[in-house]
C-alpha cells in the first residue's frame, strides 16, 4: 500500500467521520428538542389547567371537557366576598400574620445558632450538633399529637390563640436548621473577626457588625423559607386548628375539596390556589437567585 | 507538602486566638468542687448560691437561690404529686355524680390519663433541668471560691454580664433557640415515646395505664390485632422501595434532563429551566390535590381518555395496588425532578470542560463520558444531598397523604397499599386514636432512618473534616 493511498484513506475516513458527527448532532438536537417540548407540556399542563379553571363559569367538578368553555371573574370575587360558609380573606390574613412572625423569629434563631456553631468553641458544641442531627431523624409527624396536647395544656388551642400556637410551633424548632447558614459562615475568614476583636469589639458586636452584613444573601434565603412555611404546611395546622375560624390558607383550600364542599367550591378552590401561588412564586424566584448567590460562597474572587 | 504545612500553621495560629475544636475543661468542675471546696462551697450543694453570696456575688447568688426556691415551690405544689401519679400508674379518676353541700347533684371533674402523663413527664423534665442547674450552681460556687483564692476577687455582676456578651456569648445566644428546641421538639418526642409503653388506644381513650413492652410485642407478632408483624413488614418494605425509587429515579432522570438542557447546542437554556422550575413555585399541596382530582375515577384524565375512546372503563389509578404504587412514584417524578434540576445544574457546569475534550479526543462516546467522568464527579459531590433526599422520602408525608391517601386500603387492614410508615403512623394516631402502636411505629421509623443515615453521615467527608478548607 502506498503512502498516497493511506492518506487518501484517512481523509476519506475523516470526511465521513465529520459527516457522521454532523448528522448525529442534528439528530440528537431534534430528539432533545422533542423531549424537552413534550416534557415541558407535561410540567406546564396542570398549572395552566388550575389557572384556567379558576376563571371557569361552570363551578362544578368533573366536567365533560378538560378546559373550561366559558370564562368569568366571579370565582375570585366570591372567594373574598362570600364569607358566609368559608372566610378565605380572614384565613389569608391570619396566615400572613403568622408568616411574618415566623419569618422574623426563624431568621434570628438560625443566625444565632449558626454563629455560635461556626465561630465559638465551647464544650457543649459537638454534643449540640449531634443532638440536632439525631432529632432530625425522628419522623416529624410523630410529635404532632404531643405538640397539640402541650399547647392545650398551655391554653393556646382555643379561639384566636391558635395564631400564637402556630407561630410558636413553626418557629420554636427552627434553631435546629442552622446547618446551611453555618456552612456559609464557615466561608467567612476568621481574620475579620480577629481584627474586629483586636479593635475592641465584643462577640455580640462582631456578630451584628461584621457577620450579619456579609450573610445578607443567606438571610434573605432564610427569611423567605421561614415566611413560606406557614403557607405550605398542612399537617401541623390540621392538628392544631380544630374549627374553621382558626384555619390557615392551606387548610381552607384542602377543606374546599372535601365531599361536602367540592360541588360548590371547586372553581373557587382553583381561584384560591392561584391567589396563594402568585406571591409564593414571586418569592420563590427571588429566593432562588439568593440561593445561587449564597452557594457561590461569601468571599468572591 | 507546602499546603499541608500551611494548613498546620493556620491551625496553630487559630488555636491561640479562637481555640480549636477541643475545649479544655475549666478548673471548676463539680468533682473539684467536692475535692477542694470550702464550707460555703459544700453548703451550696443544698443552699444554692451560698458560695457566690459569701464572695460578694450578690445578684448571682440571689438568682441561684431564686431558681431553687421556684423549683421547690413547684415540686411541693404540683410536681411531686404529678410524678407520684406517673409512677403509681396513670389511671386517673373518672367523672361521677356526687351531691354537694346543698344536695344538688354535680359531676366531679374527671382526671384523664393523658393529662397525668403530660404533667408527670413535664415534672420529670423540669427535674432533669434542675439537676443540670445544680451542676451549674456547684461549678459557679467553686469558681467563685477558686477566683477569690487565686486572684483575691470574684467577678461581680457587671463583669459577669460583660462576659456573657463577649467570651461566653454562646450562652445568651443559644438560650432562646435551645429553649425552643427543648420545649417544642424534645419534650413532645419524650411524651410520644412514653406513649409507646401505655395502653393509650381507641379502647382506652381517656383512662389507660403502663403496659411495658406489650405494644412492641403486638407490632412484632402475628397474634391477631389490627397492627401486626405482617402489616408492619409490608409497609416497611414498600417504604424502602418507595424511598429508593423516589430518590434515584428523580436523581438520574433529573440529571439527564439537566444534561440535555446543558448541551452546547441546546438553545434557550434559561427558558427550559424556567419552565421546569415553575412547578416548584406552586405550593406542593395545591399541585398534589389537583393531581389527585385529575386522576380520580371521574377525574379529568379518565374522562378525556374515555371521550377519545381509548379506554372503556376508568383506569384504576388509586384502586389497584400496583397502579397506585406506580402512580405515586410517577407523580413524585413530576414533583421532584425540578428540584433535582435546580440542585444539579450548577454542579454539572463545574465539571472541568477539558476532561470532556480529552475524552472526546480519545474517542470516548457519550455513554463512556457519562460513566467515567460525569457519574464519579456527581456521586462525589452529591452524596450528602442523596442521603438527605432518601431520609426526606422515607418521611415524605405530603405526597402520599394528599395524593393517594394510602389507597387502596384492603378491608380490615389499618394500612393501605401505598401507605408509608409515616402516613400509617398518622392514620393510627390522628384518625384512629391508637397512640400507643403509633408511637411504636414512630420509634421503628426512627431506627430505620438512624441506621441508614448516621453511618453514611459519619463517613461523609463534610462531617469528618468540617474545617478542612478554612
Amino acid at each position: 500500500m502506498s503512502s498516497k493511498d493511506v492518506s487518501a484513506g484517512y481523509t476519506e475516513k475523516a470526511g465521513t467521520g465529520i459527516h457522521n458527527a454532523h448528522t448525529r448532532r442534528v439528530i440528537a438536537d431534534v430528539l432533545s428538542y422533542i423531549l424537552l417540548g413534550v416534557l415541558s407540556i407535561i410540567w406546564i399542563l396542570p398549572i395552566v389547567w388550575v389557572f384556567l379553571e379558576s376563571f371557569n363559569k361552570n363551578t362544578a367538578p368533573y366536567q365533560a371537557t378538560f378546559f373550561p368553555t366559558q370564562y368569568t371573574f366571579d370565582n375570585y370575587k366570591q372567594l373574598f366576598t362570600d364569607t358566609s360558609v368559608m372566610n378565605f380573606g380572614s384565613m389569608f390574613l391570619r396566615t400572613f400574620i403568622i408568616a411574618c412572625f415566623v419569618c422574623l423569629i426563624s431568621v434570628a434563631f438560625v443566625l444565632l445558632v449558626a454563629y455560635c456553631m461556626s465561630r465559638m468553641r465551647f464544650r457543649f458544641r459537638k454534643p449540640f450538633m449531634n443532638i440536632v442531627l439525631v432529632l432530625g431523624m425522628f419522623p416529624s409527624i410523630m410529635s404532632v399529637v404531643a405538640v397539640y396536647f402541650i399547647l392545650k395544656a398551655m391554653g393556646l388551642t382555643s379561639g384566636n390563640w391558635t395564631v400564637v400556637a402556630l407561630i410558636l410551633v413553626y418557629s420554636a424548632g427552627t434553631g435546629a436548621g442552622f446547618y446551611m447558614m453555618k456552612g456559609y459562615m464557615d466561608t467567612i475568614p476568621t481574620s475579620l473577626d480577629e481584627a474586629a476583636m483586636l479593635d475592641g469589639c465584643t462577640r455580640w458586636q462582631v456578630f451584628y457588625k461584621i457577620i450579619l452584613p456579609i450573610c445578607r444573601p443567606m438571610i434573605v434565603y432564610q427569611a423567605i423559607t421561614g415566611f413560606l412555611a406557614p403557607w405550605l404546611d398542612f399537617v401541623m395546622a390540621k392538628a392544631i386548628c380544630r374549627t374553621q375560624d382558626q384555619y390557615t390558607v392551606a387548610l381552607g383550600l384542602w377543606q374546599m375539596l372535601q365531599k361536602e364542599y367540592i360541588t360548590n367550591w371547586y372553581a373557587r378552590f382553583a381561584a384560591g390556589a392561584v391567589v396563594v401561588s402568585i406571591p409564593i412564586a414571586i418569592l420563590f424566584m427571588v429566593m432562588q437567585r439568593f440561593y445561587q448567590e449564597s452557594m457561590a460562597g461569601s468571599v468572591k474572587g | 507538602m507546602a499546603t499541608t504545612s500551611k494548613h498546620v500553621e493556620t491551625k496553630k495560629r487559630k488555636t491561640k486566638k479562637v481555640g480549636a475544636d477541643y475545649v479544655a475543661p475549666a478548673p471548676w468542675t463539680v468533682k473539684h468542687a467536692f475535692q477542694h471546696g470550702d464550707v460555703f462551697t459544700y453548703l451550696s450543694c443544698v443552699i444554692f448560691g451560698l458560695s457566690n453570696l459569701a464572695r460578694k456575688q450578690i445578684v448571682k447568688g440571689i438568682l441561684f437561690l431564686a431558681v431553687e426556691a421556684l423549683y421547690i415551690m413547684y415540686m411541693v405544689n404540683t410536681g411531686s404529686v404529678a410524678i407520684g401519679k406517673l409512677i403509681s400508674g396513670l389511671y386517673g379518676t373518672e367523672s361521677k355524680q356526687v351531691f354537694n353541700s346543698y344536695g344538688i347533684p354535680v359531676q366531679t371533674a374527671e382526671e384523664r390519663s393523658v393529662t397525668i402523663l403530660l404533667y408527670g413527664i413535664m415534672a420529670v423534665f423540669f427535674t432533669a433541668i434542675f439537676i443540670w442547674f445544680w451542676t451549674v450552681n456547684m461549678r459557679a460556687a467553686y469558681k467563685a471560691q477558686y477566683l477569690k483564692q487565686t486572684t483575691g476577687h470574684a467577678p461581680g455582676f457587671v463583669e459577669d454580664v460583660k462576659d456573657l456578651v463577649d467570651g461566653r456569648a454562646y450562652v445568651t445566644m443559644l438560650f432562646l433557640p435551645a429553649a425552643g428546641i427543648l420545649i417544642f421538639t424534645i419534650l413532645p418526642l419524650i411524651f410520644m415515646i412514653s406513649m409507646a409503653f401505655t395502653s393509650f388506644d381507641n379502647n382506652h381513650p381517656s383512662h389507660f395505664s403502663w403496659v411495658g413492652f406489650e405494644n412492641f410485642k403486638t407490632v412484632l407478632s402475628n397474634n391477631g390485632g389490627q397492627v401486626n408483624l405482617h402489616t408492619f413488614l409490608s409497609v416497611l418494605a414498600w417504604t424502602l422501595v418507595w424511598a429508593f425509587f423516589a430518590t434515584f429515579l428523580n436523581y438520574f432522570l433529573g440529571m439527564f434532563l439537566a444534561m440535555v438542557i446543558n448541551r452546547k447546542t441546546t438553545k434557550l437554556k434559561n427558558f427550559w429551566r424556567g419552565v421546569f422550575s415553575m412547578s416548584i413555585a406552586v405550593p406542593q399541596f395545591v399541585s398534589l390535590l389537583v393531581m389527585n382530582q385529575m386522576l380520580d375515577s371521574n377525574g379529568a384524565v379518565n374522562r378525556l381518555l374515555q371521550s377519545w375512546g381509548w379506554i372503556s372503563s376508568p383506569l384504576p389509578f388509586f384502586t389497584n395496588a400496583t397502579w397506585a404504587r406506580v402512580t405515586v412514584i410517577v407523580i413524585n417524578l413530576w414533583v421532584g425532578i425540578p428540584f433535582t434540576i435546580m440542585q444539579v445544574t450548577g454542579i454539572l457546569q463545574n465539571i472541568p470542560a477539558d476532561l470532556y475534550e480529552a475524552a472526546e479526543l480519545d474517542g470516548a462516546n457519550w455513554w463512556q463520558q457519562f460513566r467515567n467522568i460525569t457519574m464519579p464527579y456527581m456521586i462525589f459531590v452529591t452524596t450528602p444531598y442523596l442521603i438527605t433526599t432518601f431520609t426526606g422520602n422515607v418521611n415524605n408525608f405530603n405526597v402520599i397523604y394528599l395524593l393517594s391517601g394510602g389507597q387502596p386500603q384492603p378491608v380490615g387492614s389499618t394500612a393501605g397499599k401505598t401507605d408509608l410508615l409515616i402516613t400509617w403512623l398518622y392514620k393510627l394516631t390522628v384518625d384512629q386514636g391508637n397512640y400507643n402502636v403509633g408511637a411504636v411505629i414512630g420509634i421503628f421509623t426512627f431506627i430505620v432512618l438512624a441506621v441508614v443515615s448516621l453511618i453514611t453521615y459519619r463517613n461523609s467527608g463534610s462531617y469528618k473534616n468540617e474545617e478542612g478548607f478554612r
